[in-house]
């Protein structure tokens, strides 16, 4: 695969300047990339890596004047970008490269249908009469394999699914036969199958028209589907560039070693024995119906049910997956267990205590026994108060004397590996696994039974999420905790759990032991899940980190 | 999440240096804007005025202090003139300013309640309590408020607690209807789900929890509401229902009205008084909008 292929994107010696006061003083130094005719280059970096800034440098969409390219040169099949006009850049921008975006519903315009989309660059770029544009636009959609394109022609962004909705982007990147396509984490915002699909699209379209891709993105399954050639970006400078397989499989610097490490192995562990331990939560029958609200005039819609009949139980020590993609009711079942969200029937139990039915009185009681990590630690801090106050808010609300409270939430710190000088401060000083810490001595505070986590790492940088996985499980172990994981990565069930259930469209699909599910998934959906992990056959080689 | 923290293992919390203190960072940003400097120096006069009145124009400053109708920079006793009665217009000035101020500091403190246990109630729960809160709501601004005050106060009578009160109750749909917004918004966020999971009630999410992070909009909007209620008080007095108890600014202008073409200074020197006031306060407002939101600009 490296023969002599043409280069399409030639990056020398590029420099970007950040404003000054930032945490450093370029986004990129000494930044050399080039991207060939038909290749896939993934440019892999973990958030403030300076990824994106690089593909926007490309685009030369940086937010001048305050960060700019301070050195090196940008060559498109040949041609200087950064000395081009403004006026020709934008010629070339969408006909020869075009980009992908992450987000494909913040990227189309909400307002236009999607073949009036299409037919902008079009009309921007070329000189088609009105027929001939329908008629590409149409035969677009129909290669990235849109079910119905003259149907999605008329249709709004908001009509059509997410993963509908990045064909569609891709559609409109494709649509001028551009030499390089810029895709920035085009997938990270999908569920797994989709993204599945929308990888494989990516990788023949490239092979039939020969295109060169430059795909970032975080995430080391995805790397391992579709790159030709891998490089690994950090904090603004280049660690290690090579072929795929040479750095998936065999990486040379220790930051690109411990970014594999860091990626959870598929495989379970063995199962444990079967656990005697009580029962400590139980949900029988949990049922939940959202009432869509009809508008004043608009008429009643139908209403969405979230969760039907699900029962589960999870017992002393152990871990408890709920795996399943978005709108599966996974969510739903987290804020029903907790009461944060009420359920229209059925009945949950702590203990043999009856969580649902309970007064207010009594269920300010039995919230001490089950605490909750989220998933977002930027959203789930009050800004406005500091981490002591925090941690102790739970308790002194249950009646502990603040001073005794706060003194035991200093120790929590230690607990969770963040120094003394943390309390302090407010949540804001802190990265997203410090927050995350934060949380989960929040969460124990109470001396809970059971602890809900719902996506608690998802939000995190591989290696940091490997650390707070880490962090949960010990903490399990010690403090001999129940723990109910909601993910949608099955790579992380796989290393936590000890039993799993998979939901779809709000009702269990499949349950049982992790190692058992995974190696012998009985139901289509459970499969097709397993199937389309990215990177499912690469296997990482190096094994340190759990 | 700017830096990715990759040494945590080694429990050290990195740029951990220690923090300037809140308040002096919000002053390096509000210092940042010059107008807002402007403003502050501005309203730094007025409360000066205010507070050294007794002594730069000491006595009744109602009292009759020279011949009437004195132009500026004549008599060395009336600097700024007298008016018909020949009562001095730098004592009006200079006392007019407590009771601008002091209009302005308690209407708004009103009006700023009732909006925010409005606003906060309405936003918090939602549904039902929040669609009869804001018909309320809407009840008042389809009413111009300034009709609407001119009734309170024929209604209440003219004394300055009344205008006060009858300012307060004309203005503080505008609040309201920021808070209920800012609410709507942060109720949704995550850290109120984990409040109510540690079983934190209502009452205490509202005004520990979600009201801190819903603030600073509403001090930001409280001036633009100060220099208002100084305006209406004036707009009041100058059709004749201030209280003539008292040298407002509104009342000096009220009353120079009638000679305004013979003694121009009666009326232009308070109203260059109520103009650099209000002014003030729309600079500092732009200024406080700079500290305490600071992504909001471009």
């Amino acid at each position: 695969m490296t023969g002599e292929r043409k280069t399409i994107l030639d990056v020398r010696d590029l420099q970007i300047v950040l404003p000054t006061g930032g945490d450093r003083a370029y986004a990129l130094s000494d930044f050399n990339l080039s991207v060939g005719a038909g290749e896939i280059v993934c440019l892999v970096g973990e958030s403030g890596s300076g990824k994106s800034l690089a593909a926007n440098a490309v685009m030369r969409l940086l937010p001048e004047p305050h960060v700019r390219v301070s050195r090196g040169t940008i060559s498109l099949d040949g041609q200087d970008l950064l000395s081009l006009p403004e006026s020709s850049m934008r010629a070339i921008r969408g006909d020869r490269m075009a980009m992908i975006f992450q987000e494909p519903m913040t990227a189309l315009n909400p307002q236009k249908s999607v073949g009036w989309q299409i037919d902008e660059v079009l009309k921007l770029h070329t000189r088609l009469s009105r027929a001939e544009r329908k008629a590409r636009t149409l035969e677009i959609l129909g290669d990235v394999h849109i079910p119905d394109p003259a149907s999605t022609y008329n249709a709004y962004p908001h009509q059509i699914s997410g993963g509908q909705r990045q064909r569609v982007m891709i559609a409109m990147a494709l649509v001028l036969k551009p030499q390089l396509i810029i895709a920035d984490e085009p997938t990270t915002a999908l569920d797994v199958t989709t993204q599945k699909q929308i990888l494989k699209l990516i990788k023949d379209l490239q092979q039939a028209r020969g295109t060169g891709i430059l795909f970032i993105t975080h995430d080391f399954g995805v790397v391992a589907e579709i790159a030709d050639r891998i490089a690994v970006l950090r904090l603004g400078e280049m660690v290690e560039q090579g072929p795929a397989s040479q750095i998936l499989l065999n990486p040379q610097h220790p930051y690109t070693r411990k970014l594999i490490a860091a990626v959870p192995a598929l495989t379970p562990p063995p199962a444990k024995p079967v656990s005697n331990e009580p029962v400590v939560l139980e949900a029988k029958a949990l049922r939940k119906t959202f009432a869509a609200r009809g508008g004043f005039l608009s008429g009643k819609r139908d209403p969405v049910t979230a969760v039907k009949d699900l029962s589960f139980q999870l017992r002393r020590g152990e871990t408890l997956g709920v795996v399943g993609e978005s709108g599966s009711g996974k969510t739903t079942v987290s804020r029903i267990v907790t009461r944060l969200l009420e359920s229209d029937s059925g009945e949950v139990r702590i203990d043999g205590r009856d969580l649902l039915s309970a007064s207010r009185s009594e269920l300010r009681a039995l919230r001490k026994d089950i605490q909750m990590v989220f998933q977002d630690p930027m959203a789930s801090l009050n800004p406005r108060r500091r981490v002591v106050e925090l941690i102790a808010q739970g308790p002194i609300v249950q009646g502990v004397a603040r001073d005794v409270a706060h003194a035991r939430a200093r120790e929590l710190l230690s607990l969770v590996e963040l120094p003394p000088a943390a309390a302090e401060r407010y949540p804001h000083e802190f990265s997203g696994g410090q927050r995350q810490r934060i949380g989960i001595a929040r969460a124990l505070a109470m001396e809970p039974r059971v602890i809900v986590a719902d996506e608690p790492v998802s939000a995190l940088d591989v290696s940091v999420q490997a650390q707070v996985l880490k962090l949960l499980a010990d903490l399990r172990d010690r403090l001999h905790l129940s723990l109910l994981f909601v993910t949608h990565d099955l790579r992380v069930a796989a290393q936590l759990c000890d039993k799993v259930i998979v939901m779809s469209k709000g009702e269990i699909v499949e349950a049982g032991p992790t190692a058992s599910v995974f190696a012998d998934p009985q139901h289509p959906y459970t499969r097709s899940l397993l199937d389309s992990i990215p990177g499912r056959d690469w296997e990482p080689p190096v094994r340190d980190v759990a | 999440m700017t830096v990715p923290d990759t040494s945590l293992a080694s429990a050290s919390v990195p740029e951990m240096n220690p923090a300037p203190a809140r308040a002096l960072v919000l002053w390096r940003r509000f210092r940042r804007n010059r107008a807002a400097l402007l403003g502050l120096i501005l309203f730094a006069i007025v409360v000066l005025m205010a507070a050294f009145a007794d002594v730069v124009t000491p006595g009744d400053p109602l009292r009759n202090a020279g011949p009437p109708l004195t132009a500026p920079l004549v008599l060395s006793a009336n600097p700024l003139g007298t008016d018909q009665l020949g009562r001095d217009v730098m004592a009006g000035i200079f006392h007019g300013a407590r009771i601008s101020l002091m209009i302005g500091v308690v209407a708004t403190l009103i009006s700023i309640v009732i909006g925010i246990v409005i606003g906060a109630v309405a936003g918090y729960f939602g549904g039902k309590i929040d669609g009869a809160l804001m018909r309320v709501t809407e009840a008042f601004q389809t009413i111009p408020s300034f009709i609407l005050l001119l009734t309170l106060v024929a209604i209440l009578g003219s004394s300055i607690r009344n205008i006060v009160i009858a300012i307060g109750i004309v203005s503080w749909t505008a609040p309201a209807r920021m808070v209920r917004a800012e609410f709507m918004s942060l109720r949704k966020r995550e850290f109120v789900d984990a409040a109510r999971n540690l079983g934190v009630s209502d009452v205490s999410i509202i005004f520990r929890e979600i009201l801190p992070n819903a603030l600073p909009p509403v001090i930001v909007f409280a001036s633009v509401v100060m220099a208002t209620s100084i305006l209406m008080e004036s707009a009041l007095a100058f059709l004749g229902l201030g209280d003539p108890n008292f040298a407002s600014w509104g009342n000096m202008i009220g009353q120079g009205r009638a000679v305004l073409r013979t003694a121009w200074f009666c009326s232009v020197i308070p109203g260059i008084a109520i103009l650099l006031t209000v002014l003030s306060f729309s600079l500092m407002g732009e200024g406080l909008n700079d500290a305490l939101n600071p992504r909001q600009r471009k």
